[in-house]
């Protein structure tokens, strides 16, 4: 399947008060059709920060995101948002929230007739026909939540981006939501990029899981392929030693090479001779092989590109 | 055989008119009712006792006791002045039959209007005219001008010292200038708009347009970060998310401002209309100093309550609104 989403070398700088502050450096990362990826990392990592780039709600200082052959420079309905904290419209019932993002995407393209069809469409595949009319304020955070999937659907984007979408729910509603969530994408197929701090999240829905390193300066550290099929039942793959597997090589990855000692993120000793960042890897490296890593001191140059991912 | 069985709206309702019940309502009401009614009961106490100890120079200072007869008295006149009212148009209409019979097709003597000082009640009802007109003139420019200014950071660099400058200004130093300046631009005055109604006004709309435009401002540009994400995927354009997104978000803050100005407005009219003699209760209060007869502490007494109840309600009205108007309903309108 060919590339629908590339980002390039994207690194970006803010300025602050103590000088310029290189919160991402050389991302690269290839998204194909149809693909779900989880990105992962510790707090402050920057996760959210190639989001936005991607989203185009800030510009990368160096490389690009590419979309369709088409650089990505400004946010748009074919990138549609699920954001942490739902960030509905208050004043405007469910029904309402999902048509003003048809109404915009659609204008012209639609009659009233097909547009309310596909409003109740989408709100339906997130079970949410039952409260069209209720505002956000009568409705529980999950269901708060499910609206905004169902508005960022409705936009029939190109791709899915979602920042922490359960990050604010309970465990048990997380669920609910999750297993909705693979029932969509079983249907719509659709190419999602999301950010999760939960790892059983993470291989139960994806595709692949992005491990970004720590901040400053972050990029991507490993890249796991979760090989289970679908349907995924939760029930069935907490006995299944594959899910495990995945499991664990994405706690080693946040718990022992990407370590947080105190609040400053801290590498794993044992750091060879440094590689020059763009190094490619054709060959998988061994299971469990330490990831050569600067230590805080030696900023000389920038973390290699390792780890299990299929070019 | 048929066995009856009561309604079930019926039942409910018996129910609800139960002794227990009803006991239950009236112990809340009265519990709700009851610290109020102290309150006003012991203040009226005090009133009492105070006032028998003080001397002006227009007599003792009038007790709660004594300020009821002065508001009797007040409705009294009222009534008395709509007899004279309706004795001045039969007599007038009587003539106006004789000059008819007199001569018959002569063009009809012309309807003279009462003409008598303003009751009470009417110079009520000026004030709160006058206090309408200016506060409504007042939302008509703070709004947009907030708007504006909340929306561009440089056009609030550029406007911000003029508000701050302009807001701690009297209405009474205001006067003077609004008062020439109408005099000389306002030169054929329709009786219907007298000057002193447009100085009044005037001033009331300089004096209380500062919290509708400071609050307008803050309220738009402080919708939140998220809902500004939305509009950017959205990429709605700017009249767009400006109607969709930013007045929505604003309208509770933009309705504080106006629940400020309105308070502002009622305190400020009644110390514009003393000056520029709008036929209203400062006038009243103004005349009845002036006048210094020994009624007139009671009268300006009665004046002063009335102001404060019609202020209260004022107040109710606007509430009353901003609850219709408002969509969040954790937020706490009181």
């Amino acid at each position: 399947m060919k590339t629908l989403l590339e980002l390039s070398q994207v690194g970006i700088e803010f300025k602050t008060d103590k000088g310029p502050f290189k919160a991402l450096d050389n991302v690269n990362l290839k998204i194909r059709e149809g693909e779900y990826v989880s990105l992962i990392g510790h707090s402050g990592c920057g996760k959210s920060t190639v989001l936005n780039i991607v989203a185009g709600l800030l510009r990368a200082t160096t490389g690009g995101v590419v979309l369709d052959g088409r650089e990505v420079t400004e946010p748009g309905p074919e990138r549609a948002v699920v954001f942490q904290n739902h960030s509905l419209l208050p004043w405007l019932s469910a029904y309402q929230n999902v048509e003003l993002a048809v109404r915009q995407v659609f204008r012209a393209k639609k009659s009233r007739a097909e547009m309310r069809e596909w409003i109740e469409h989408n709100l339906k595949l997130v079970h949410m026909e039952h409260a069209l009319h209720k505002r956000p304020g009568e409705i529980s955070g999950g269901m708060k939540q499910r609206v905004g999937i169902a508005r960022a659907l409705a936009m029939q984007p190109r791709v899915l981006l979602m920042d922490e979408p359960f990050g604010a729910l309970d465990a048990l509603t997380r669920a609910h939501l999750q297993d909705s969530l693979m029932e969509i994408q079983r249907e719509l197929a659709n190419t999602v990029i999301m950010i999760t701090h939960d790892v059983d999240e993470a291989v139960l829905l994806s595709d692949r899981i992005v491990m970004m390193t720590n901040g400053p300066a972050a990029t991507i550290g490993e890249i796991l392929d979760v090989d289970l099929e679908r349907p995924r039942n939760r029930l069935e793959l907490a006995e299944d030693p594959r899910y495990n597997h995945c499991r664990q090589e994405v706690l080693r990855f946040l718990y022992e090479k990407q370590r947080k000692v105190d609040g400053t993120a801290r590498a794993s000793p044992g750091a060879s001779q440094p590689e020059p960042a763009h190094a490619p890897l054709a060959a998988k490296a061994p299971a469990g092989a330490q990831m050569p890593q600067p230590a805080r001191g030696e900023r000389a140059v920038v973390t290699p590109l390792h780890g299990k991912h299929v070019a | 055989m048929e066995t009856t069985r009561t309604p079930a709206w019926f039942a409910a309702r018996a129910r609800a008119w139960d002794a227990r019940g009803a006991g239950r309502q009236l112990a809340s009401l009265t519990r709700a009712l009851a610290m109020p009614l102290l309150g006003i009961a012991i203040f009226l106490l005090l009133w009492q006792a105070g006032a028998a100890r003080v001397q002006t120079t227009l007599g003792q200072l009038p007790g709660p006791a004594l300020v009821w007869s002065e508001a009797k008295g007040l409705h009294r006149e009222y009534l008395m002045d709509r007899e004279r009212e309706a004795a001045f148009h039969a007599r007038q209409q009587e003539r106006a039959a004789k000059m008819a019979a007199a001569n018959p097709g002569a063009a009809a003597a012309p309807v003279r209007p009462y003409t008598a000082s303003p009751t009470f009640y009417t110079q009520i009802v000026t004030s709160l005219k006058t206090v309408m007109s200016g506060f409504l003139l007042s939302a008509l420019l703070a709004i947009p001008v907030g708007i504006a200014i909340g929306l561009s950071g440089p056009l609030h660099g550029a406007v911000n010292p003029l508000i701050q400058v302009f807001k701690p200004v009297s209405p009474l130093a205001w006067l003077p200038l609004v008062t020439l300046v109408v005099a000389s631009v306002h030169d054929n005055p329709d009786p219907a708009v007298p000057k002193s109604f447009i100085t009044s006004l005037i001033t009331v709309a300089l004096c209380c347009v500062w919290p509708t435009v400071i609050n307008t401002a803050v309220g738009v540009a402080s919708v939140s970060d998220d809902l500004n994400n939305v509009s950017k995927v959205l990429r709605l354009g700017w009249l767009q998310h400006v109607r969709r997104i930013v007045l929505p978000a604003a309208v509770p803050m933009i309705f504080t401002g106006l629940r400020l100005s309105l308070g502002v407005a009622w305190m400020v009219l009644i110390a514009a209309e003393m000056l520029s003699q709008n036929p209203g209760l400062g006038k009243f209060i103004w005349d009845e100093f002036q006048n210094g007869s020994s009624q007139s502490l009671g009268r300006i007494m009665v004046a002063v309550i009335t102001i404060g109840l019609i202020g209260f309600l004022l107040d109710r009205v606007m509430l009353a609104l901003q609850r219709v108007v408002s969509w969040d309903k954790n937020a706490v309108t009181r």
